[in-house]
């Protein structure tokens, strides 16, 4: 039989394993039961519907939301041709290896660098040097650069999956290397860009160090057209005024509460897809 | 030669497959038995069985006894561990740790109890010099035992098994992951071992079996067709298809 | 045919430009961040700056002293790898070697929402449940406090470290495992003993990754910390790098404004470091 000090081990190492992991859960459950108990309540057709007036007193978000698709939409926009058409240049003209190495050394620097740091490059470098004043064009931008490692990452895995003789079969048939990365490549980093998406998209709407002094603070409803240069606060900044500056929780639970719905959403997909890719590769 | 191990009616299935079909055999102690057999056959299945290491599959089930010094091994008062501990194991692919020679070899040791600094230097030394691999790697103990050759490592693993002082050494095919002169080498220590341990080797090489084996036992599609001397099973077998086998028909 | 081939070569042009772009943003980074930083540190004098005790950037006699902010950052952050590491570590080990796959699954879920909700809804969280609750506990006049900024810390770092400990803990190889298990060891010993030291390198890549977490994160930490720029003591109001940044920006101007650039570029030289010692244990890891 085990001696005592063998059993003494064996018992300390299971009670320590069994403590952190149910700590880590109970934790994880006392935050998402929490901030769903004090925030839905919270949330109103008003609160959604409607911009703050202190005429009136109330408080109403509809420009947060509609500040934040701004931002995730934008952000999008520029960070998908840009993380793609950089995980192209690597895997398919990249020979040099040490400018690889170098190339993707930057991007685990940037998605080491934190995001009180973008802010405020972003301000000093797009609102400012460029000239786009504090709005959501300046702070989309700065998550542009945020994002950017994260989409090229994705696209870079969805690539290596595309085998080498479809390129060489396109290559053969005498098509210029473009033709092959239109017909051939292209369409193999359509998985890699969907989880560039999700990801992407999890990590825009949670940024706020960034957002504080490129896109401000504003809860102004904006027109469509002059939106993208006008300032405006996320959700997440949003959130961080309306619990620090203006004590007014109710609020700030309720939007809590939507940003923990969409993470879970963001999470909930990003598992279905990466099942989705995995199952049609083996295919 | 008295017997130190017995297998009983032993069935084992992965599944709903049958691995193992009523596997019935006496190993006799301080001796060297050989499993051979086509890759399929059972022959590693069941060397598992002789130390319970077919327990960490969750889907195997296993009826039947294995009986060690007189006590079915699968009894629930059994301490796997410890039986585990006097039946040691070297396996396929050379397996060192990713530690310093010294510290591979007394990690078993230092798992059951010893501190002793110098008990545990006179275990390495003993176990190194048992494994013939002593003066080949006494002035670098400290450094790392993968940087060593695939031969080399192999005898370390077997150190490594020595050094916790088993009865019985189960040997998985060691040698098929090495070269011809390892192999020798291999082949020479388990003949010296066998002075003190029993041992019992898995090989799918034929000639291996006669050069160093006692005894062969053959298998094929999870039974145990024939067991006998080596010598006796190599030159008259005497079921068709352990001749079909050795004459190198199928397989 | 000579159309083509311009054609070929603009679009190789293009690609060039978007895979260099990383380094562009890495270049322009830097650039801006020891251009807008240097001026206020030779102003300041560099000793003064790093060493000095005292921050009143809006006093008639401002003084510019960063050291309780770069300690208060260097303490939070051990804090919170003192709590965090060994939570993250135990349940890694389980997660990745015990737990059935069930348990597994849910977990991994539930380390994957840990990862993604937003820092300022941990900072809410911590100001009405956390702050509180130190105030009560430790009979202390706020709770608002370096503790509370710990405890926080501790919990965001979490989901880091834990997935990156069970990815190097599965690829461990199973004949390691096998050898132990198979000179008497019990799984738990074996894991612990075998396959923990294996996975090291990845371990402590996920360790130095929690570092630069706790270290770069300002909004969960400004709702819980107080804010006042003292020298760090577990249970007072205190003020971080990346929260002396983010406190004072909106209002500042000149020479305050650019001490904050200097605060910004001394966290980023941090940063640099952390990801250059990340970047050797991933390596290593890859061996």
């Amino acid at each position: 039989m085990l001696n005592r000090r063998r059993k003494a081990y064996i018992g300390i190492m299971k009670a320590a394993m069994y403590i952190s992991t149910g700590l880590t859960a109970a934790l994880v459950i006392f935050l998402v039961a929490y901030v769903f108990i004090k925030g839905i309540p919270n949330i109103t057709w008003e609160l959604l519907s409607t911009k703050p007036s202190y005429i009136s007193g109330r408080i109403g978000i509809l420009p947060d939301v509609v500040n934040t698709l701004y931002i995730v939409l934008a952000t999008l926009v520029f960070v998908i041709p840009l993380g793609v058409g950089a995980a192209i240049y690597l895997t398919e003209y990249a020979k040099n290896k040490k400018l690889v190495g170098v190339i993707e050394y930057a991007a685990e620097t940037l998605s080491g660098i934190p995001s009180i740091i973008y802010g405020l490059v972003g301000m000093l470098f797009f609102c400012q040097f460029l000239g786009f004043k504090t709005s959501l064009l300046a702070g989309s931008l700065t998550l542009v650069i945020m994002n950017l490692p994260t989409v090229m990452r994705t696209t870079q895995e969805s690539l290596k999956t595309v085998p080498q003789s479809y390129r060489d079969g396109a290559f053969g048939l005498g098509a210029g290397k473009w033709r092959v990365i239109r017909t051939v490549v292209l369409p193999g980093c359509v998985d890699g860009v969907i989880t560039g998406c999700i990801l992407s998209i999890g990590r825009i709407l949670g940024e706020s160090a960034a957002l504080l002094f490129t896109a401000g603070f504003a809860h102004a409803l904006n027109g469509v057209l002059e939106g993208l240069t006008s300032p405006g606060a996320s959700l997440t900044v949003a959130l961080y005024v309306y619990a620090k500056e203006e004590g007014e929780f109710g609020v700030a639970f309720a939007i809590a509460a939507i940003l923990m719905i969409l993470t879970l959403l963001i999470n909930f997909s990003a598992t279905l897809v990466s099942r989705y890719f995995a199952k049609k590769r083996e295919l | 030669m008295s017997d130190i191990m017995t297998a009983k009616d032993l069935n084992l299935w992965y599944d709903q497959t049958q691995a193992l079909k009523n596997v019935n055999i006496t190993i006799p102690e301080k001796s060297i038995t050989a499993f051979i057999g086509p890759s399929g056959c059972g022959k590693s299945t069941f060397l598992k069985t002789l130390n319970r290491m077919n327990d960490l599959i969750p889907t195997v089930k296993i009826t039947g006894e294995v009986c060690y010094n007189g006590q079915n091994i699968y009894d629930s008062s059994v301490d796997v561990n410890e039986l585990r501990r006097e039946i040691g194991m070297v396996f396929q692919k050379p397996n060192p740790f990713p530690m310093s020679i010294y510290d591979n070899i007394a990690y078993g040791p230092r798992t059951h109890g010893i501190k002793s600094k110098v008990k545990l230097d006179e275990i390495v030394e003993q176990s190194l010099r048992d494994a013939a691999i002593w003066d080949e790697v006494k002035d670098r103990l400290k450094k790392n035992a993968l940087g060593m050759s695939g031969g080399q490592q192999q005898r370390l693993c077997i150190a490594r098994a020595l050094a916790v002082k088993p009865k019985i050494l189960l040997m998985d095919e060691p040698t098929s992951a090495l070269d011809p002169i390892s192999t020798s080498r291999i082949e020479e220590l388990a003949i010296e071992l066998k002075k003190n341990y029993t041992i019992v080797i898995v090989t799918h090489n034929m000639q291996q079996a006669v050069r160093i084996s006692d005894n062969t036992a053959f298998f094929l599609l999870g039974e145990l067709i024939e067991y006998g001397e080596t010598e006796k099973l190599f030159s008259q077998p005497i079921d068709k298809r352990t001749e079909d086998y050795i004459t190198g028909r199928f397989g | 045919m000579k159309k083509n081939k311009m054609i070929e070569r603009a679009i190789h042009g293009v690609f060039l430009i978007l895979g260099l772009l990383t380094v562009g943003c890495v270049l322009l980074i830097t650039v801006y961040l020891v251009i807008s930083g240097i001026p206020a540190i030779t102003e300041i004098g560099f000793f003064d700056f790093l060493f000095g005790t005292q921050w009143a950037s809006t006093a008639e006699e401002p003084e510019y002293g960063i050291l309780p902010f770069i300690l208060t950052s260097v303490y939070g952050t051990a804090g919170a790898i003192l709590i965090g590491v060994p939570v993250g570590f135990f349940a890694a080990v389980y997660l990745s070697k015990l737990a059935n796959p069930k348990v597994k699954a849910f977990m991994e879920g539930a380390v994957s929402l840990l990862a993604g909700i937003p820092s300022v809804v941990y900072g809410l969280v911590g100001m009405l449940v956390l702050v509180p609750a130190v105030r009560e506990i430790f009979d202390i006049p706020d709770g608002a406090s370096l503790f509370s900024a710990i405890i926080v810390l501790a919990i965001m770092i979490l989901p880091s470290i834990i997935k990156v400990s069970m990815t190097a803990l599965e690829a461990v190889p199973k004949e390691y495992e096998d050898a132990s298990l198979a000179l008497g060891a019990t799984p738990v010993e074996t894991y612990f003993r075998v396959s923990v030291p294996a996975a090291k390198s990845g371990i402590a890549a996920a360790v130095v990754l929690g570092v630069g977490r706790a270290i770069g994160e300002a909004m969960a930490v400004m709702m819980v910390s107080g804010n006042a720029p003292n020298m760090p003591s577990l249970f007072q109001s205190v003020r971080f790098l990346t929260t002396a940044v983010a406190s004072e920006m909106s209002y500042s101007s000149g020479l305050q404004q650019q001490a904050l650039f200097s605060i910004a570029l001394v966290l980023f030289l941090f940063i640099m470091l952390i990801n250059a010692t990340l970047n050797f244990f991933l390596k290593k890891e890859k061996d």
